[in-house]
């Protein structure tokens, strides 16, 4: 039961860190990303080909996926996505599936559909048993890295100077800019770290969560539930919804394997029915 | 529909608006707008030559009436989702719930009850109708996003249970069920798929012919005045709500034909999980998006494209052919779909955004 609710919150914890640039995105630009599994993509394999390949440590392979995946955000932030901001919702969708697309083919082509695995360090392998629990330690190291993560990023949102600018950012763009922001480098910084946080949370989740070329599309589900049911405003809302998602769904597959994602589903389209603005947001009007 | 009293009224008046003795109170803006809603309906020369191509497919390229069969159904698929997203203006990443209500409505219909196609046809309309009706509240609140999920985790829960419940829809193996009954009863569903195409062709016409009344209507223009601005056409009275309602069922029933017709296709009762799967709501939109969206024959044009691109492209590169469909998608969307169709205006400076 206990083991449940942990493995849970793993699990939520690092759907979290994978979604949070997604909500960033969403509420900042109001732009709807499904690529944005694509860049968790490129962070698990990225860590997958260094291991293999290269042999680097893994604790090295984290840092390595999170720069890899900014740097991809950042280049296709400036080149592709930049024009589609003043779009309609549709356009942004299909533009990013086409994404998806792309990034599913070209990575079965080069690197062939079978499911990577990756060989965790030995510290990490294992687990403590505990009375009433059992705590699998990698388990345990995504819950503390995500957990670091989320405080940095608390911290960073409401203590620096760049985090007061994005949130006036998000609050009301044209405003901002008035004011002096340069809203476009701000844009451009955010999108990176956010893809940043997804490949970081693709490398880390390639354990848990299975790394193959269909990946986006298999977890693009996931983190639109996380930023729909958490909305946007805030970062604790994320958060949350993550965290319901994750033990929700360990614990539906563990109870009622029969059922499978059914639960996950039905809950959140009655939760989006009942406040379509998200379960945590405060009301906007936009 | 409040609104039809308008048309109705104004046929049997002869020329009201100039009649000083009647007043200009409510006269000339109600004429005006039925002259306008005619000049809209009136049939094109363009509409007439499409229905004769279609007709003329049937005689002159019978060796490839698989992959037409196909596009027909595709076609009236993206139409209904036309009605949906262009006219309606609701993004919905989940429309193909209603095709596979149909599909698995009409196979389980012909195989438990009766296997005459028309009837199941019928039947596959009714069931997917309702599910389209019950599922029209989800729709109605909140942003484009929480709608795209909503669509989306319909179609997810139809999959999962489809998947699930094995021992009614054959899970992953599919449905294979009897055989179908002669359409009419004297056509029978023969090996090379004409009589398939035949009947298609025919029940896409029809298709056609209904959405096109029901957009064409002042239902229809009152569809795209809460399109355009949802606020506005509350305040000048319309019920918006009731009418979401009524084109998503109308779309979900329209869908749930093209279902019934891809599981009646090769004769006998079929349906498979494919036809909830994610791809199939990403690929129709996709149609829907190439051929244009808003005119109602932006399906059609767009299945035809899509399966023609998609066969020479399989035809070329058979795994990957996914990624040339990516790539067409975002240079759609960056250069935008009235300039890729007008190469003339491609050197002509960034003036055109």
């Amino acid at each position: 039961m206990l083991t449940l609710l942990f493995d849970g919150i793993a699990y939520g914890m690092l759907l979290f860190v994978l979604a949070v640039g997604l909500a960033v995105t969403l509420g900042l630009m109001n732009f709807i990303n499904l690529a944005h599994g694509a860049f968790a993509m490129a962070g698990g394999y990225v860590t997958v080909l260094l291991m293999e390949r290269l042999g680097v440590p893994f604790l090295w392979c984290l840092p390595a996926a999170f720069l890899f995946a900014a740097a991809a955000g950042a280049l296709l932030e400036r080149t592709l996505y930049r024009p589609m901001y003043a779009r309609p919702h549709l356009d942004q969708v299909l533009f990013s599936i086409g994404l998806v697309f792309m990034a599913v083919a070209a990575v079965d082509y080069f690197l062939g559909a079978r499911q990577q695995i990756i060989q965790l360090p030995v510290w990490l392998q294992g687990r403590f048993d505990l009375p009433y629990v059992d705590v699998g330690k990698y388990r345990l190291f995504i819950i503390v890295v995500c957990a670091v993560l989320t405080l940095a990023l608390q911290w960073i949102l409401t203590r620096t100077r760049f985090g007061s600018r994005l949130r006036a950012s998000v609050d009301d763009p044209r405003v901002a800019s008035g004011l002096g922001l340069n809203v476009n480098r701000i844009f451009l910084v955010t999108f990176a770290v956010g893809s940043g946080l997804a490949g970081l949370g693709g490398a880390l989740g390639a354990e848990v969560l299975g790394l193959d070329p269909t990946f986006p599309l298999k977890f693009m589900i996931y983190f639109l539930i996380v930023v729909s049911v958490g909305g946007t405003t805030t970062i604790t809302g994320p958060l949350l919804a993550a965290l319901l998602l994750g033990i929700a769904d360990v614990a539906g597959k563990y109870y009622v394997p029969k059922l499978g994602a059914f639960i996950v589903y039905s809950l959140m389209i009655l939760i989006l029915v009942w406040r379509p603005q998200g379960l945590f947001a405060r009301a906007v009007s936009r | 529909m409040s609104d039809s009293r308008v048309a109705d009224r104004a046929p049997g008046r002869p020329k009201p608006a100039r009649d000083p003795l009647k007043g200009s109170t409510d006269v000339p803006v109600g004429q005006g707008a039925v002259i306008s809603l005619r000049s809209q309906a009136r049939w094109r020369w363009w509409e007439f030559a499409l229905a004769v191509a279609a007709a003329a497919s049937w005689f002159l390229l019978p060796a490839h009436t698989p992959l037409l069969t196909e596009i027909a159904i595709l076609a009236l698929f993206a139409i209904s989702l036309d009605l949906v997203l262009g006219y309606a203006g609701i993004v919905s990443l989940g429309h193909t719930a209603f095709f596979g209500v149909g599909a698995y409505g009409a196979a389980l219909f012909a195989t438990h009850v009766m296997p005459d196609p028309l009837v199941g046809l019928v039947v596959a309309i009714a069931v997917s109708s309702v599910a389209g009706a019950l599922s029209s509240v989800l729709i109605m609140r909140g942003s484009d996003l929480t709608r795209l999920m909503v669509t989306l985790g319909l179609a997810l829960v139809l999959f999962e249970l489809a998947n699930k419940l094995d021992h009614i829809t054959g899970g992953a193996d599919g449905l294979q069920g009897a055989q179908m009954a002669p359409l009419l009863g004297s056509f029978e569903f023969d090996l090379q798929g004409r009589v398939a195409y035949a009947y298609c062709l025919v029940v896409l016409a029809v298709g056609v012919y209904f959405a096109r009344r029901v957009v064409k209507s002042p239902f229809g223009v009152s569809l795209q005045a809460l399109r355009d601005n949802r606020l506005r056409a509350a305040s000048i009275g319309l019920a918006v709500n009731a009418r979401l309602a009524a084109v998503y069922t109308v779309a979900a029933g329209l869908a749930g034909a093209a279902g019934a017709l891809s599981a009646q296709k090769t004769g006998f009762a079929f349906a498979s999980l494919d036809v909830l799967a994610f791809h199939q709501s990403a690929d129709v939109m996709l149609m829907l998006v190439i051929g244009g969206t808003g005119y109602l024959y932006g399906g059609i044009f767009g299945a035809i494209i899509f399966k023609l691109l998609q066969d020479l492209i399989s035809a070329w590169t058979p795994q990957y052919w996914t990624f040339w469909i990516g790539l067409f998608l975002i240079v759609l969307m960056l250069v935008g779909r009235e300039r890729l169709i007008r190469p003339w205006t491609w050197w002509r400076g960034g003036s055109t955004r």
